[in-house]
C-alpha cells in the first residue's frame, strides 16, 4: 500500500534532524494556524495561490528563494562548524548525516535559493520594462512556480521522512547508481529536480516569448533595458540546457528504477557520459544565474550614477557572446578525466574566452561610473562590492581553465572557493541589489537603508573573511567534502572559515531585521510617487505598486531610456503628458491550475521516491485532468472597465503632477 | 523611536570606508598567499610536475593580475571620486559611448586571452598525465586501484603490493596505471602534481617524480561515499637502495593478493592500516580494469535500503 514507507523512514534515533523538522513542522503549522484564525485564507487563496499577475508570481518566487536560502545557508553553518570540530575526531555529524547535508546545501542553494530569486526578479521587471501587462503564458507562469516550490518541498519533506542524497549536488554515478546509493535520497533528488525542472524550463520558454514577442510600441530589441537582455539570454540558455538536464536524470532514474546501464559500471554503462551530459547542462546553468545578476547591476550602476549604461551595445554584444560561448566550455569540469592534450587545451581557451565577454561587461560598468554622480544607496553597494569580489573570482575561474593548474586544484577546497566567489560575489549580492532596489515598486515602500548597510557589510567582509581561508587550505591540497581530516596544517584556515561565517549570519540577521523594521516603518518609507530611485526604464513610469493591468496606456518609447526620456520632458514643461483616452483593459482571470497541478505532481515525485504506484497514477492523472479542464475553460480573461482604469491612473497622475510642482520650487537637477 | 544603526549610513564619510576596506580586502589574500606558500601543498612542489604545474599557475595568475588590479583600482577610484559629495568631480550625465575606449575595452581582454591561450595550449600538451617523464632512470610502474575505502598498490615488476602506503625511489619517475573498483576517484599527491581520476572499467594513466626523499601526503579527491574522509595514505619518496630494501621486506611476509585475497579487499572498510603483500597475481590489474572481477560491492543489504534511515558503517 504504501510501498517503502514505513515508520522505519523517520529518523527516530536522530536527534538533529528530527529537532530540525520538528521546530519546522511547528513553525508552518503555527503560520496555517494564524492564517486560518485570521482569516487570511480566502485572501491568500485570491490574491495569491491562484493569481496569475506576473508581480504576485515575481514576489512568491523571490521569497520561496529567500526562505531557502535561509535553509542552505544553516547547512552551510553546519558543515562549517562539523570541520572546525571534526579535527584528527569524528565531530558531531556522522558521514551519513554530514553527506547529505552538503549535498542538501549545493542543491537547494542552486536549484531552490538562487534560481527562484533570479526567476523571481524577471518574472516581476520584465514585463514592467518591457511596457507591457503581463507575460505571454499568464497561468502557465503560476504553474511553474507551483512546480518549483513542489520540488523545494520534496526536498526539505527528505529532512524528515526518508533521507536526501548523499552524492553531491550533482549525482555522479556509479556512486548516484542503487549499488552504491540503495536508499531513498538520489530519488528524492532527481524528482525534486525533474518537477522543478519542469517548472523552470516553462518558465524560459515564458519569458523568452515575453520578450521576443511582446514589447511596448517602440520598444526595438536594441531600446531594451539590459536587464532584459541578460534575462532573454538566461531564459533561452534555460530552454536550451534543461532539456539536458531533463533528459540526463531521466537517464539515472531509468537505470534506477528499472534497471537500465545507461551510467552504472556493468554491461557497458558509461560514466563519463553523465559527466559530460550534467556539465552541459551545469556549465550553462551557471550562466543563466549570472546574467541576471550583470543585468540587475547594469541597471543599478547606471541608476546611482545617474548616467546611461555606458557602451550599450557592447553590453549587449558581450551578454550575447557570452550566452552562445558558455555552451562550449562544459569540460574544463573534469580535466583531470584523461582527456589529453588538445581535448583539454581547446576546453581550456574556450573557458579563458568567456572572460573577454565579462572583461567587457566589467569595464563598461566602470566607465557608467566614470563621469558619473553617484548615490550610494544600498543596492549600489552591493554592485561596487560586486565588481571588486566577482573580477576577484573571475581571476581565479581563468586559473583554473589552464589544465596544468586544474589539475592540482580541481575539487580542492580553493575550486569552492573560486565558486562561491562568483555565485555569492554575483549572484547573491545582485538578489540582494535587485531586492533593495525593485522592493518599492513592489510594496509601495523602500526598505530600511542602515539595516541595508550593514547587512551588505557583513555579507562583503564575512564572504572574505570566509573564502580566502579556503583557497589557502586548497592550495595546501585539501579537498572538498571532507567529514574529517587530521592534516594540522589546515586547522588554522578551516577555523577562520568558521570565523567568516559567523559575520555571515550576521549579514543574514541583519537583512531579516531589516524587512522587519522596513514593514513595521512602512509609512515613513513611503514611495508615493512610484520613482523612489530617480529610474530610467519603465517600471517607474507606472505607480508603486503597480496596478493589475501595470500600465493604463502602453507607454509609447523613442529611445533606450524611455522613462528618463517622459521625465525629463515633464520637468522641461513642467506637466505631465495630456491624460489620455482610457480603454477597458482585458486582463487574464485568476486560476488554481497551477496550484493544483503542483498538489498532484507532490504527489507524484512523493509516490515515485517511495515506489507508492497506484499514488503515482493518481497522481498523474489528476494533474493531467487539471491540464484539461482548464484547457476547456471558457471565458479566460476578465474586462477592468474604463472608468476603474482612469480612476487608478489619475491617482498615479496626481503624485506625479505633486512631485513636479514640488519640484519645481526644488529646483531638482534630475 | 529606535529605526536601526543610522551610523552605518554611508551619505557623509561613507566611500572613504568603502575604498579602504576594499584595499584591505585585496591586500589580504596576497599576504595569506605568502603565509600558504610556506606550508606543505600545491605551491610546495618536490617533483617537476608539480614545479611545472606550480610555475604555468603562476605564469597565468601573473598574466592576469597585470590587469586585474588596475582594473579593481579603477573601479574603486571612480566610485569614490565621482561620489555625489564631491564637488571637484565633472558630471558628465551624457557620457554613455566612446569609440576609442570601446577599442580598448574589447582588446584588452581578448590580448590577455590570446597570451593565455598560448599558455594553456602549450601546459596542456607538455603535461598531460599521459605524457612520459623525461630521465635516465627507467620509470617504476606502479598499478593503482581505489576501492571502498582505501588504495591498493600494486608493483607488477617487484610482484609485490601495499595498501594506502606507497613507497617510490627518489629521483625516479613513475609510471600509474589507474583503475577503480567501484566508484569514481581521484588520484592526487598535491606535493608531486597532478591528479587524475580513476574510474571502474577504464585504465587512466599519469606520470609523477619525486626528486627527492620525503613523505608526501595523498589522498583521494573525488568523493566515493561515507569512507571519503579515510581515503589518504603517505606517499614515501626513499633512496634507490631503500626502496630495494623495502620490496624485500614487502616480499618477506603479508598475506598473497589473489583473486580470493582481492575479494577480501573489497570489502567496504574504512581506517585500514597500511599493510603489504608478499605476492601479486600479475593479471590481477588487467582483471579488474577488464571487469572480469566484478566491481566491489554497495553497502550490505539492509542499509541504507528501502524504508530504512542510513546508519553508520565500516
Amino acid at each position: 500500500m504504501l510501498g517503502k514507507l514505513t515508520w522505519d523512514a523517520i529518523p527516530w534515533s536522530q536527534p538533529i534532524p528530527l529537532i530540525a523538522g520538528a521546530v519546522v513542522m511547528l513553525v508552518l503549522l503555527g503560520v496555517l494556524a494564524w492564517v486560518v484564525v485570521k482569516g487570511y485564507v480566502p485572501y491568500l487563496w485570491r490574491e495569491w495561490i491562484t493569481s496569475v499577475d506576473h508581480k504576485r508570481i515575481g514576489v512568491m518566487y523571490t521569497l520561496l528563494g529567500l526562505v531557502m536560502l535561509l535553509r542552505g545557508f544553516i547547512d552551510a553553518i553546519m558543515m562549517r562548524l562539523q570541520q572546525a570540530l571534526a579535527f584528527q575526531s569524528g565531530g558531531y555529524l556522522p558521514p551519513e548525516h554530514y553527506n547529505q547535508i552538503f549535498s542538501a546545501h549545493g542543491t537547494i542553494m542552486i536549484f531552490f535559493g538562487a534560481m527562484p530569486f533570479v526567476i523571481g526578479l524577471m518574472n516581476f521587471v520584465v514585463p514592467l520594462q518591457l511596457g507591457v501587462r503581463d507575460v505571454a503564458f499568464p497561468t502557465l507562469n503560476a504553474t511553474s512556480f507551483w512546480l518549483t516550490a513542489t520540488g523545494a518541498l520534496l526536498v526539505n519533506i527528505s529532512l524528515v521522512v526518508g533521507e536526501f542524497a548523499r552524492t553531491g549536488w550533482l549525482p555522479f554515478p556509479p556512486l548516484s547508481e542503487t549499488g552504491y546509493s540503495p536508499g531513498v535520497g538520489v530519488d528524492y533528488y532527481v524528482w525534486a529536480l525533474q518537477i522543478s525542472g519542469v517548472g523552470t524550463l516553462m518558465s524560459g520558454i515564458n519569458l523568452v516569448t515575453t520578450i521576443l514577442k511582446m514589447r511596448a510600441p517602440g520598444m526595438s530589441y536594441l531600446r531594451m533595458p539590459m536587464f532584459c537582455w541578460t534575462a532573454l539570454s538566461a531564459n533561452m540558455l534555460i530552454v536550451a540546457a534543461f532539456p539536458i538536464l531533463t533528459a540526463t536524470l531521466a537517464m539515472l532514474a531509468l537505470d534506477r528504477y528499472l534497471g537500465f546501464h545507461f551510467f552504472t559500471n556493468e554491461a557497458g554503462g558509461n560514466m563519463m557520459m553523465f559527466m559530460n551530459l550534467i556539465w552541459a547542462w551545469g556549465h550553462p546553468e551557471v550562466y543563466i544565474l549570472v546574467l541576471p545578476a550583470f543585468g540587475v547591476f547594469s541597471e543599478v550602476i547606471s541608476t546611482f550614477s545617474r548616467k546611461p549604461l555606458f557602451g550599450y551595445r557592447s553590453m549587449v554584444a558581450a551578454t550575447l557572446f557570452i550566452c552562445i560561448v558558455s555552451f562550449t566550455v562544459w569540460l574544463h569540469h573534469f580535466f583531470t578525466m584523461g582527456a589529453g592534450g588538445d581535448v583539454n587545451a581547446t576546453f581550456g581557451i574556450a573557458t579563458s574566452i568567456i572572460a573577454v565577454g565579462t572583461g567587457v561587461k566589467i569595464y563598461n560598468w566602470i566607465f557608467t561610473m566614470y563621469g558619473g554622480r553617484i548615490q550610494y544607496a544600498t543596492p549600489m553597494l552591493w554592485s561596487v562590492g560586486f565588481i571588486v569580489t566577482f573580477v576577484i573570482g573571475g581571476m581565479t575561474g581563468v586559473l583554473l581553465a589552464v589544465p596544468p593548474a586544474d589539475f592540482m586544484l580541481h575539487n580542492s577546497l580553493f575550486l569552492v572557493a573560486h565558486f562561491h566567489n562568483v555565485i555569492i560575489g554575483a549572484v547573491l549580492f545582485a538578489a540582494f541589489a535587485g531586492l533593495t532596489f525593485w522592493f518599492p515598486k513592489a510594496f509601495g515602500f523602500r526598505l530600511h537603508e542602515g539595516w541595508g548597510k550593514a547587512s551588505f557589510w557583513c555579507a562583503f567582509i564575512g564572504f572574505y573573511v570566509t573564502f580566502m581561508p579556503l583557497y589557502i587550505v586548497g592550495l595546501e591540497g585539501m579537498t572538498r567534502r571532507l567529514q574529517r581530516y587530521d592534516v594540522p596544517e589546515w586547522r588554522p584556515w578551516v577555523l577562520l572559515a568558521g570565523v567568516g561565517i559567523i559575520i555571515l549570519f550576521a549579514g543574514a540577521v541583519c537583512q531579516v531585521v531589516q524587512l522587519v523594521v522596513s514593514i513595521r516603518d512602512r509609512d515613513k518609507l513611503r514611495d508615493e510617487m512610484g520613482d523612489p530611485w530617480n529610474g530610467r526604464s519603465l517600471e517607474w513610469a507606472t505607480a508603486s505598486p503597480p496596478p493589475a493591468f501595470n500600465f493604463a496606456v502602453l507607454p509609447n518609447v523613442q529611445d533606450e531610456q524611455p522613462y528618463w526620456t517622459i521625465k525629463q520632458r515633464a520637468i522641461e514643461t513642467q506637466q505631465l503628458p495630456a491624460e489620455p483616452d482610457y480603454q477597458p483593459i482585458e486582463m487574464p482571470r485568476n486560476s488554481p491550475t497551477g496550484f493544483i497541478t503542483a498538489f498532484f505532481s507532490t504527489l507524484t515525485g512523493f509516490a515515485l521516491i517511495w515506489h507508492i504506484w497506484w499514488l503515482v497514477v493518481v497522481g498523474l492523472v489528476a494533474a493531467y485532468a487539471i491540464f484539461v479542464w482548464f484547457a476547456w475553460r471558457d471565458v479566460e480573461d476578465y474586462v477592468i472597465p474604463a472608468e476603474d482604469v482612469a480612476k487608478i491612473d489619475r491617482e498615479r497622475r496626481h503624485a506625479r503632477q505633486a512631485w513636479l510642482d514640488a519640484n519645481a520650487r526644488v529646483g531638482e537637477p534630475a | 523611536m529606535p529605526t536601526g544603526p543610522h551610523w552605518l549610513s554611508l551619505r557623509s564619510a561613507g566611500p572613504a570606508t568603502t575604498g579602504r576596506l576594499c584595499v584591505a580586502t585585496l591586500a589580504l589574500p596576497m599576504i595569506l598567499a605568502a603565509r600558504a606558500a610556506e606550508a606543505a601543498g600545491v605551491l610546495d612542489p618536490e617533483g617537476p610536475i608539480g614545479a611545472a604545474n606550480r610555475q604555468i599557475m603562476l605564469n597565468a595568475l601573473g598574466i592576469m593580475l597585470v590587469i586585474v588590479v588596475p582594473t579593481i583600482l579603477a573601479a574603486l577610484v571612480f566610485a569614490w571620486w565621482f561620489r555625489e559629495s564631491n564637488t571637484k568631480a565633472r558630471y558628465r550625465p551624457g557620457f554613455a559611448y566612446s569609440g576609442r575606449i570601446e577599442l580598448i575595452v574589447w582588446s584588452i581582454p581578448i590580448m590577455v586571452i590570446l597570451f593565455l591561450g598560448g599558455v594553456i595550449w602549450i601546459g596542456s600538451h607538455e603535461l598531460d598525465p599521459a605524457t612520459p617523464i623525461q630521465s635516465q632512470n627507467k620509470p617504476l610502474n606502479v598499478q593503482v586501484v581505489s576501492l571502498d575505502w582505501k588504495w591498493l598498490f600494486i608493483y607488477p615488476d617487484q610482484g609485490v603490493a601495499s595498501v594506502n602506503d606507497l613507497v617510490v625511489p627518489a629521483g625516479v619517475p613513475v609510471r600509474f596505471m589507474l583503475t577503480s573498483d567501484t566508484v569514481m576517484n581521484a588520484f592526487f599527491i598535491p606535493q608531486l602534481g597532478s591528479m587524475i581520476y580513476t574510474m571502474n572499467g577504464m585504465v587512466t594513466q599519469l606520470h609523477l617524480q619525486a626528486d627527492r626523499p620525503g613523505d608526501y601526503y595523498g589522498l583521494s579527491t573525488m568523493f566515493s561515499g561515507d569512507g571519503f574522509p579515510d581515503m589518504h595514505f603517505i606517499a614515501h619518496s626513499v633512496p634507490a637502495d631503500a626502496f630495494e630494501k623495502w620490496v624485500a621486506g614487502a616480499r618477506g611476509n603479508g598475506p598473497a593478493l589473489d583473486q580470493a585475497g582481492y575479494a577480501d579487499l573489497q570489502r567496504r572498510k574504512s581506517r585500514v592500516q597500511p599493510f603489504t603483500y608478499r605476492s601479486v597475481d600479475p593479471h590481477l590489474f588487467e582483471m579488474i580494469a577488464t571487469q572480469k572481477i566484478p566491481p566491489g560491492p554497495g553497502p550490505d543489504a539492509g542499509r541504507g535500503g528501502p524504508g530504512v534511515h542510513p546508519q553508520p558503517e565500516g
